[in-house]
C-alpha cells in the first residue's frame, strides 16, 4: 500500500501503500497551537490574491486561475495547512509584493494589466533564485504551489484545461500521444 | 437458542473475520460477528468515493490540525482527509513504543479490507519449509499442498487478477485475466529478462481487483480510489464480498461497537464458552456464548484478547503456556529501492488509472543464488507519466506554465523492495501495566526491531533495484532508502504462531489454540514466518481451511 509514500517514491504510482503516544497526552481538537490566531484576509486581500493567481495561470483559450476563485482557495489553505512560520512568511510576502510593486513601478498592482503583473512576479522569482537576501520573496514559491494546486484540481482546471474521467472503466496500457494532447486531471 | 448464544462467534470483521463469517454461516452455523468499531455499509457509507478533485476540501493536503492530532497516522500516507474515519485514532486507542513502532489500524466493519493494497500472492514451499531447513524459530505445521486447494478456493471467490508466471517461489493461482503492463513496463520487463538470463521477472501485480464481474460485483473501473470504498465492488473487501455472502444465509448477526475484552474460559472442559464484550458506545459489558470462537481481530489485537483471557490459570493469558504468546512480531520491511526516467516513449500514453503495478518476484536465495543473508524480497512499482504536480520551479509564470503543466511530463519508473523479516523471539508485544485506552483496557507495548539479516538484505534491495532499472535502459537512476520503522509495512504478523508442539507454539496446524481447542486464530497472528509476499491472501486461505476443519470437528462432537 503505497499511494502517497512521498519523496523518493513520488514517481511510483504504485498500489495504491517516535514518541510514545500515551493515554495521558491530551490531544485537543481545537485550534492548533502553532498557527496565527485570527489570520485575517479582507475581500481586498482576496481580490489581490486572485490577480496574483491569474498572473501565474492566466486566461488563455480556457479560463485562468481567477475564475476558480484562487484567492479564496489560497486563504483557506494558508489558514488550514500552514504552520505559524509559514503563515507569517505568506503574510509578509504579500505585503512586500504590494509595496515593492508600488515602489518599483509607481503603480498599484491592482491597476495594471495581467501581463505587467506576470512580468513583475517573474522578475521577483528570478531575483529570489539569484539571492536569498529578499526573504519576503520566499512567498513566490508558496503562491506558485497554491495556484497550481488550486487551479488544476478545480472544476475548470480539471475539466477544461486537463482531461477528467471520473470512472475510466478500462485501462489502455499503450496509446499514442500527440503533442498538445492534455494530461489527465487525476 | 437463548438470546446470547450462537454456534460460533467471530471477533473482527476484516479480511480474516469476513471469511470466517462467510464460511461458518454457509456451513449452517449461527454466527455472531463482532466488530469493535462503527458500521460501514457497502456503497451507502462510502461518502467520499465519488468526490471530484475539487470537492476534496484541501485537495489531499494535510491540515495542521490533522497533523497535530495524529502523531501516529501522520508518519505515512494514511493520514488523509478523505478517509480519516477509517483509521483508528491514537487518542482513543494509544499504544506504547518501547522501540519505534508504527501501527495503522482500521477499527470499523470491514477493518482494513476497505483500505488494503490488495496485492495477493501465494506462499510456496520455499516459504513453508524455510524455518525447518534453516533452523529458524519453529517449523510451519503446514505445507503448500495443504493450503493450495484453499488458495484456489479463496482466489476464485475474492477475484484475484494476475498472470500465471510458472515460478516455484511464487505459485500460480486461479486468476482472473491479468491487468496489462503499460508500454514502458513491458519494455523494462523484456530488457530485464534478457539482461538477467530469465532469472528476474517483471510481471503485473496479482491484485484483488476484478477484471471480470462476479456475483453482485462489477469489474474494476480503473478509478484508483479503492481506499475510499468502491461503489462498484471492484475490489475484494468484507463489504463487497464476504459479508453479503454471509448475510445471504440468514445465519449472521453483525454487532458493531463491540470490543471483546476477553474469552470466557472453562478450565474443566478446557474450552472457551464465549466472549465478554464491552459496548464501545455505552460502556456496558455483555457475555455472548458459543461453541467455537474465531479470533480475527488483526494480529496484535487477537493476541491481546488471548493475553487478557484465562489469566486465573495462566497469568500471561490463554496460549502463554508455550512461552511464545506475544513473541515473534513480524512485518515486511520496505521503503528502499530505485527510480529513474525512461526516454523514447514521449509519443506513448495510457488511459485509465490502474490500481495496480508491477511485481518482481523474489530472485535472491533461490535457484542456486546465495547471499550473505537468508530469505529474500520482492519488488512493487510502476511506470507512469508525471502530471501537473511535477516540479517546474525554473519555468516562468504565465501562459507558458499553464500550457506546459497541461501536458503529461516524462515517463518515470520506480520499484520498492518488500523484504522478509525473521521471527525473532525477542521481538514482542505485551500489555502495558500503566497505559490504558479510552475504555480502560491496557494497551499494547511494542518492542521490536529489524536486525542484521534484514539490514544486509536492504543493501541488496536498493542496489538490485538500481541494477535492474539501469539494465532496462532507464536514465538518471536514483537509489533511495527512506528508512523503515517496524509496522510501517502494515503487515503485522506473528505473536500467536502456528507450530507442531504446544511447548513452542500457540496454535496447531489447524489454527486451534493448543490450550483451548474451540478457539481458532486465523489472522496475521498465526504466521510462523513472514515470507516476502503480501500476506492477506494467506489469511483468507488459512481461515477458510480452519472453518472447514472446525465445522467437521463440531459435527464429529470433538469441539
Amino acid at each position: 500500500m503505497a499511494m502517497n509514500r512521498r519523496d523518493a517514491l513520488k514517481s511510483v504510482a504504485l498500489m495504491m501503500g517516535g514518541a510514545m503516544v500515551g493515554a495521558n497526552v491530551i490531544l485537543t481538537g481545537c485550534a492548533p497551537e502553532d498557527q496565527i490566531v485570527g489570520l485575517d484576509f479582507s475581500p481586498k486581500d482576496i481580490a489581490f490574491l486572485d490577480e496574483i493567481g491569474e498572473a501565474i495561470i492566466p486566461t488563455t483559450d480556457t479560463p485562468g486561475a481567477k475564475a476558480t476563485e484562487i484567492g479564496e482557495f489560497m486563504v483557506m489553505m494558508v489558514k488550514d495547512t500552514y504552520n505559524g512560520e509559514q503563515q507569517q512568511t505568506f503574510v509578509d510576502g504579500i505585503n512586500y509584493i504590494r509595496k515593492d510593486f508600488k515602489d518599483t513601478t509607481g503603480k498599484d498592482f491592482m491597476d495594471v494589466s495581467v501581463e505587467e503583473r506576470t512580468s513583475y512576479l517573474n522578475d521577483l522569482k528570478s531575483k529570489l533564485s539569484e539571492s536569498e537576501d529578499i526573504k519576503e520573496a520566499a512567498v513566490i514559491g508558496m503562491l506558485q504551489d497554491l495556484t497550481v494546486l488550486g487551479y488544476f484540481t478545480s472544476e475548470i482546471g480539471a475539466t477544461q484545461q486537463l482531461r477528467y474521467y471520473e470512472a475510466p472503466g478500462r485501462y489502455d496500457p499503450c496509446i499514442d500521444y500527440n503533442p498538445g494532447d492534455k494530461a489527465y486531471a487525476i | 437458542m437463548a438470546d446470547n448464544s450462537y454456534d460460533a462467534i467471530v471477533v473482527g470483521s476484516g479480511i480474516s473475520g469476513g471469511w470466517a463469517a462467510k464460511e461458518l454461516t454457509e456451513k449452517g452455523l449461527k454466527v455472531l460477528l463482532l466488530e469493535r468499531g462503527q458500521n460501514v455499509e457497502h456503497v451507502k457509507d462510502y461518502k467520499t468515493a465519488t468526490q471530484a478533485p475539487w470537492e476534496v476540501p484541501h485537495r489531499g493536503r494535510r491540515t495542521v490540525e490533522m497533523t497535530e492530532n495524529h502523531p501516529n497516522l501522520r508518519r505515512d500516507y494514511v493520514l488523509n482527509e478523505q478517509n480519516l474515519d477509517w483509521w483508528a485514532h491514537e487518542k482513543d486507542s494509544p499504544y506504547v513504543e518501547k522501540k519505534p513502532f508504527t501501527w495503522f489500524r482500521g477499527y470499523q466493519v470491514g477493518g482494513r479490507s476497505l483500505l488494503w493494497g490488495r496485492q495477493s500472492y501465494r506462499l510456496g514451499d520455499i516459504d513453508f519449509e524455510a524455518n525447518l531447513k534453516e533452523g529458524i524459530a519453529v517449523d510451519w505445521p503446514v505445507r503448500y499442498k495443504d493450503l493450495a486447494p484453499w488458495y484456489s478456493y479463496v482466489e476464485k471467490f475474492a477475484g484475484i487478477s494476475g498472470n500465471k508466471d510458472g515460478l516455484d517461489q511464487l505459485p500460480d493461482g486461479d486468476f482472473q485475466p491479468p491487468m496489462p503492463l503499460n508500454c514502458v513496463e513491458k519494455d523494462v520487463a523484456e530488457r530485464v529478462k534478457k539482461a538477467f538470463d530469465g532469472k528476474r521477472l517483471v510481471t503485473i501485480g496479482r491484485v484483488a481487483n476484478l477484471t471480470q464481474p462476479l456475483e453482485g460485483r462489477v469489474q474494476c473501473q480503473f478509478r484508483n480510489k479503492c481506499w475510499l470504498g468502491c461503489p462498484f465492488g471492484g475490489y475484494f473487501s468484507t463489504q463487497s464480498s464476504t459479508l453479503p455472502a454471509a448475510m445471504k444465509t440468514g445465519n449472521l448477526t453483525l454487532r458493531p461497537w463491540s470490543i471483546v475484552t476477553k474469552l470466557i474460559y472453562d478450565k474443566d472442559t478446557k474450552k472457551a464458552t464465549g466472549v465478554e464484550v464491552l459496548d464501545a458506545e455505552t460502556n456496558e459489558t455483555y457475555e455472548f456464548n458459543s461453541k467455537i470462537v474465531f479470533l480475527c481481530a488483526s494480529a496484535f489485537n487477537s493476541t491481546a484478547i488471548l493475553m487478557r483471557s484465562a489469566t486465573d490459570i495462566w497469568p500471561d493469558g490463554l496460549g502463554s503456556s508455550s512461552g511464545e504468546l506475544g513473541h515473534n512480531v513480524m512485518d515486511h520491511h520496505f521503503r528502499t529501492g530505485a527510480n529513474g526516467i525512461m526516454e523514447g516513449y514521449e509519443d506513448k500514453y495510457y488511459f485509465g488509472r490502474r490500481p495496480n503495478g508491477v511485481y518482481i518476484p523474489r530472485f535472491r536465495n533461490v535457484n542456486g543464488d546465495q547471499r550473505d543473508y537468508i530469505r529474500g524480497f520482492g519488488y512493487q512499482g510502476a511506470a507512469s507519466r508525471s502530471g501537473w504536480s511535477r516540479n517546474v520551479a525554473e519555468m516562468n509564470f504565465g501562459a507558458q506554465l499553464k500550457e506546459a503543466l497541461s501536458e503529461p511530463g516524462p515517463w518515470s519508473m520506480g520499484i520498492t523492495g518488500f523484504g522478509e523479516i525473521l521471527p525473532y523471539h525477542e521481538n514482542t508485544i505485551k500489555l502495558s501495566k500503566d497505559v490504558k485506552d479510552k475504555w480502560g483496557l491496557s494497551v499494547l507495548e511494542m518492542n521490536a526491531e529489524i536486525k542484521d539479516n534484514e539490514k544486509k538484505m536492504r543493501v541488496d534491495m536498493m542496489n538490485d533495484a538500481a541494477e535492474m532499472l539501469e539494465a532496462a535502459g532507464l536514465k538518471n537512476v536514483n537509489t533511495f532508502d527512506a528508512g523503515y520503522t517496524f509496522g510501517q509495512g502494515i503487515h503485522e504478523m506473528g505473536t500467536a504462531r502456528m507450530g507442531r508442539e504446544p511447548k513452542t507454539s500457540v496454535l496447531n496446524g489447524n489454527n486451534q489454540v493448543w490450550d483451548a481447542k474451540n478457539v481458532f486464530v486465523t489472522d496475521g497472528a498465526c504466521m510462523t514466518s513472514a515470507a516476502a509476499q503480501n500476506p492477506s491472501l494467506t489469511y483468507m486461505a488459512l481461515t477458510a481451511r480452519a472453518a472447514d476443519f472446525a465445522v467437521n470437528e463440531l459435527k464429529k462432537g470433538n469441539l
